[in-house]
């Protein structure tokens, strides 16, 4: 087990020694602005930002993977410069309905957008929609979010392999070490939400059951501690979320039996009235079909986003109020200011495991509403 | 005048600001109403604290997350 984590590690650390933190340097400090600074930290980037802000901020790059017509192309997002530079004819995009995502420029350029604005006669890179070409490229690049996705792979790799061999060498003992940790969740899944949910069927959905509020809320946590490996709003990103809400929609749908498609076409105790001319009744349970997984994916994207949203708003008060009266107020702001993002921590690891838990427990239960014997009301 | 304001965008953030304001209004009059209902029962019968306290959290986590579709809509107009 050593081996495997000193190798791991190793594997680890060798990716990232061939790529070299970089940091750039010029004049005089930007004023802080918390408005982009709130969005960065929540969205997906195309590098790690790990501290300084502006010109001189220091971030880890990750790979850029585009699929351009075929041919794939792969180079280190540092060559992007923050957004301030084009490599080989690709660049962030600039423009505000490009903004966020890799775009292809109709030529081979390398170099800094900025100046192309002068020579193009237009004030702003903002307004250099014609230097975009139409070319539709496949971007499958290993963006913070999927760096993210697989440190917290490894991390519920190694601790459920761990706990799994534990079980097996110490057959009949008590629970020692990490089984300590995982046992009472897992008995805790099982007791609470698996068995009055899907009753004597449970063991069929149990492992993905786990799976789902392990990963959720591994994830979660993850989200919350402020410096790499951790930081990366994972759950708080609506596609992962809404694969996460699809696969639950496969599951109910195709564990339903007969009775859950009569219940939804010809809900059973209800005057005709509501079912005949007009099937207002079907139609409201056929919406019903979608707006539950839908409800799923928005209820845990909103809740980690906000989390993450109040406490970063929290910290930018101390800059914020820093710069308003100068350095004085924000040393004072900052004792209140940390001290509340403290209380709001803790919430947020509350909520981390509650949204867990309800995930878990309502994807649990629709699969069983889907299963259900036909019974008198 | 009115429609100037609201030509350049100006009133629809103060709508985002009202609309935020009134979300957690709605949570917080919803998970009162839900702590209320779950500390009478357990001042009633406190055997049943520990069932009570599972399904007072679950109801709120269902509230608050009605509470944050609103949140959400008014990032939306607020950012974008």
């Amino acid at each position: 087990m050593k081996k495997f984590f000193f190798a791991l590690s190793t594997a680890f650390l060798l990716i990232f020694s061939t790529t070299s933190l970089f940091a750039t340097d010029k004049g005089e400090p930007e004023k802080f602005n918390p408005g982009p600074f709130i969005v960065e930290h929540v969205i997906d980037d195309y590098g790690w930002h790990i501290t300084g802000s502006g010109d001189k901020s220091v971030s880890i790059p990750l790979p850029v993977i585009l699929f351009d017509d075929g041919k794939p192309v792969v180079f280190m997002s540092s060559k992007f410069h923050h957004g301030h530079c084009a490599y080989k004819g690709y660049a962030i995009g600039f423009t505000p309905e490009t903004k966020r995502t890799i775009v292809k420029l109709t030529e081979n350029y390398t170099g800094e957008i900025a100046p192309l604005a002068e020579k193009l006669g237009v004030e702003s890179p903002e307004q250099m929609s014609g230097i975009i070409s139409c070319a539709s490229i496949i971007d499958i690049s290993i963006t913070k979010n999927v760096c993210s996705l697989l440190i917290s792979i490894i991390l519920l790799l190694w601790l459920f392999l761990k706990v799994a061999k534990q079980y097996k060498t110490r057959e009949n003992k008590a629970p020692h070490g990490a089984q300590g940790l995982v046992e009472p969740l897992i008995l805790f899944i099982r007791d609470e939400v698996a068995i009055p949910s899907l009753g004597d069927k449970y063991e069929k959905y149990f492992p993905y059951l786990l799976t789902l509020f392990f990963f959720i809320l591994v994830n979660n946590l993850m989200g919350l501690i402020p410096i790499f490996p951790g930081g990366a709003n994972v759950t708080g990103n609506i596609a992962i979320t809404g694969i996460l809400a699809v696969i639950t929609f496969l599951m109910t749908t195709f564990s339903s039996n007969k009775n859950y498609w009569k219940h939804i076409v010809n809900t059973p105790g209800v005057p005709w009235f509501l079912k005949f001319p007009i099937p207002l009744m079907p139609v409201v349970e056929f919406i019903g079909i979608f707006t539950k997984p839908f409800v799923l994916m928005v209820r845990l994207f909103a809740n980690i986003t906000a989390g993450h949203i109040i406490a970063l708003g929290v910290i930018s008060l101390i800059f914020i109020f820093g710069g308003l009266y100068g350095p004085a107020l924000g040393y004072g702001v900052s004792v209140v200011s940390l001290l509340f993002y403290v209380f709001m921590g803790l919430l947020e690891c509350i909520v981390a495991f509650i949204q867990a838990f309800v995930f878990t427990l309502l994807t649990a239960l629709f699969t069983g509403m889907a299963m259900e014997e036909e019974h008198e009301h | 005048m009115l429609l100037q304001a609201a030509a350049d965008g100006s009133i629809g953030k103060m709508g985002a600001g009202i609309g935020a304001g009134l979300a957690a209004i709605g949570a917080g009059i919803g998970i009162g109403r839900i702590g209320q209902g779950a500390l009478e029962s357990i001042a009633r019968q406190p055997e049943v604290a520990g069932d009570v306290r599972t399904n007072m959290i679950l109801t709120a986590a269902f509230v608050e997350g009605v509470a944050l579709f609103a949140i959400v809509v008014c990032l939306l107009i607020a950012v974008a």
